[in-house]
């Protein structure tokens, strides 16, 4: 199978949606120059043209807000922030207007936004420019959130969060954009709300999102003959997809969930929440939540990387839950 | 666009129909509005209540310089904007006690009223919400290769909103074609636009953008009417965004039927005959001969009998069922 990167599935995906729909456009910063500054919309120009490749000020209050009005008037956009961090700049737009319009309309207005969004941390960027914030829209009625962690999914959920007729957040992790992995050739779409077993294992399930699903892969190397562990990534955060998760914890018994962004009124508890309230009786241990410092990213690297899930402290989770440790 | 004052002499397009339409939108949403603001204190109206009374001319002057398929943003006081757009005293009576048979099936109640059909884009709970909505109707209609245009209302208190400043921009660098039309009705909630305002116009801040702007008498529906033609006539023919500010009064207290602090004459200022938009304009038709006295009460008659069948219709209908209303099959 031919090998993409990260990043040049993202733009693969926007070209193919592009070319099926006339009413799919891209907007935000940069976009129109040369691929934007992280090469997401590659090509794009050459192939569309300024009307459907639109570069804009830097006002995200704005074009988010320019995006929910076409939505509403026939328009499928994407819309490209640069940084997770600067969808707090847009706010109203984002979680007042997209996410509450349909209903609040009675269903008579869609909302076929796509927001794509890069975040993550361990590029050394500081508070500001290294926070994850899925749970805070996960918390929105009205959103979907998906958190590709690899190029086949970068592609397969964009296609779907651009079919989707409600806003869909599509989290993408800028420590993966150089990643080559295998993307399969033409029609490749990634339904939201299904689950990935990306590792099948026995002892104890390791739900991972988002980059996390790299660590918690590398724990379970670590561990291979000692525990052996299933890593789950959701995927698709809203709607999620409980029905695999409990198959697998069903099977384990025990389970860790693990992200990067803080554990605090996050996804992790979330996910626990839900396998209590549906599958205590499957649970051998208590659950346990793997997640980033309770803290703003710190900029020295070596203060960064203290504050992430490593594969050693998913390994040694693993290893206390199931009372090796 | 040059700037005006109010006050001056007003030479208008509007044929004796429209002249006529202006009037009878405007006293369909005072009744609508009086009804209102009665059925809300017997308990028939719950939640936040913010009345138009007092501004009617902005909304009836330029939905009339609209087309049926032209769209529209509006905001927390939005009940004027949805009568003059959307024209349908039923199902909006009917969504504001949240019935089913409402505008947004009792989704949405008095500050989200939506009409698809109509290119209503709806009421906003968010001060400024509707200018990004504005942006983005005006961007789809040029992208879709079709003439309609938008018109974003909104009052001088959203004009101290940052969001304005990059609608703005965006709207005059693009040339889209939006019309932002701000209600200065002098009142931010309680605050005087004196206290919260450094200058004592709204639209020469347009200006700043490089966008075409004027000011009008918002309580003159043809001076409203004309200002808002003229803008939207140039934005459909490719010439872009423009700014007007409407100088008008909000006759009622910011919401419900909360107590009125403020200064009594200037409240009987803006209430007289000389200065209400309903018996100005009246009076006008009447005088040019465009309407008998006879033919006014005929109209207010009528106006009553619309605003009675549209309380009927809404006290009669059934409110949304909870099982199905948000069953997930169900749900918007």
């Amino acid at each position: 199978m031919r090998k993409l990167t990260y990043a040049d599935a993202i733009c693969e995906a926007q070209i193919e949606e592009m070319a099926r729909d006339e009413n799919v456009f891209v907007i935000g910063e940069d976009v129109d120059i040369a691929g934007g500054v992280y090469k997401l919309t590659k090509g794009v120009l050459e192939r569309f043209g300024p009307r459907r490749v639109v570069g804009t000020p830097i006002s995200e209050e704005a074009f988010c807000g320019l995006a929910a009005g076409a939505a509403m008037t026939g328009l499928r956009p994407i819309v490209e922030i640069m940084y997770i961090d600067f969808i707090l700049m847009a706010m109203d737009p984002v979680v007042n207007q997209m996410a509450k319009i349909p209903f609040m309309s009675g269903g008579q207005f869609a909302m076929p936004v796509t927001i794509r969004a890069q975040a993550g941390a361990g590029t050394v960027e500081g508070a500001q420019h290294s926070q994850s914030l899925e749970a805070w829209f996960t918390h929105t009625p009205g959103f979907k959130v998906c958190m590709p962690a690899t190029a086949r999914d970068a592609k397969g959920l964009l296609k779907a969060a651009i079919r989707d007729d409600g806003p869909v957040l599509v989290i993408e992790n800028r420590c993966l954009f150089n990643e080559e992995e295998e993307v399969p050739d033409g029609e490749w779409v990634t339904p939201l709300g299904k689950a990935d077993v990306a590792r099948e294992g026995k002892d104890v399930t390791v739900v991972a999102m988002g980059y996390a699903r790299r660590k918690a892969l590398a724990a379970a190397e670590r561990l291979a003959g000692e525990v052996s562990v299933e890593v789950v990534d959701p995927r698709t955060l809203w709607p999620l997809d409980m029905e695999t998760i409990l198959e697998s914890v069903k099977k384990t018994g025990r389970v860790i969930v693990t992200h990067e962004s803080p554990a605090r009124g996050g996804v992790g508890a979330e996910i626990v929440r839900r396998i209590v309230a549906e599958g205590f009786d499957y649970l051998d241990a208590p659950p346990v939540v793997v997640a980033g410092a309770d803290l703003p990213m710190p900029f020295s690297p070596g203060l960064e990387q203290a504050c992430l899930p490593q594969a050693e402290t998913i390994a040694e989770a693993a290893r206390r839950v199931i009372g090796m440790a | 666009m040059a700037a005006k004052r109010a006050g001056s002499k007003i030479n208008s397009a509007a044929d004796e129909a429209a002249r006529v339409r202006m009037l009878r939108r405007m006293l369909s949403i005072r009744r609508f509005e009086e009804e209102v603001k009665r059925l809300y204190r017997a308990g028939g109206i719950k939640g936040a209540i913010h009345l138009y009374i007092g501004q009617e001319a902005v909304a009836a002057g330029a939905c009339e310089a609209l087309r049926p398929d032209d769209y529209v943003t509006s905001t927390h006081r939005p009940h004027g904007h949805c009568i003059a757009k959307v024209f349908d005293l039923k199902r909006t009576m009917a969504e504001m006690m949240g019935k089913a048979s409402g505008l947004s099936g009792g989704f949405g109640g008095s500050m989200h009223q939506f009409c698809k059909e109509k290119g209503f884009l709806g009421g906003n709970g968010i001060v400024g919400g509707g200018m990004g909505l504005a942006l983005g109707a005006a961007f789809s209609a040029r992208y879709r290769k079709t003439d309609q245009v938008a018109v974003c209302f909104f009052s001088e208190g959203a004009s101290n909103q940052g969001v304005i400043h990059e609608c703005l921009n965006m709207a005059a660098l693009w040339k889209l074609p939006v019309i932002y039309l701000c209600e200065n009705n002098q009142y931010a909630a309680t605050t005087p636009v004196g206290k919260s305002t450094c200058t004592k116009d709204i639209a020469p801040r347009a200006a700043a953008y490089g966008l075409p702007w004027a000011i009008c008498d918002g309580n003159d529906v043809l001076d409203v009417y004309e200002t808002t033609r003229t803008a939207v006539e140039r934005a459909r023919n490719g010439g872009g965004a423009a700014f007007i500010e409407a100088k008008t009064y909000r006759a009622e207290p910011h919401c419900g039927i909360i107590a009125d602090g403020r200064d009594k004459a200037e409240l009987a200022l803006w209430k007289s005959a000389e200065r209400d938009p309903i018996p100005r304009h009246e009076a006008r038709l009447i005088a040019e001969g465009i309407l008998t006295a006879e033919g006014a009460r005929e109209l207010r008659a009528e106006v009553e009998r619309d605003i009675a069948e549209a309380v009927e219709f809404a006290r009669r209908s059934p409110a949304p069922d909870p099982a199905k209303a948000l069953a997930r099959e169900g749900r918007p």
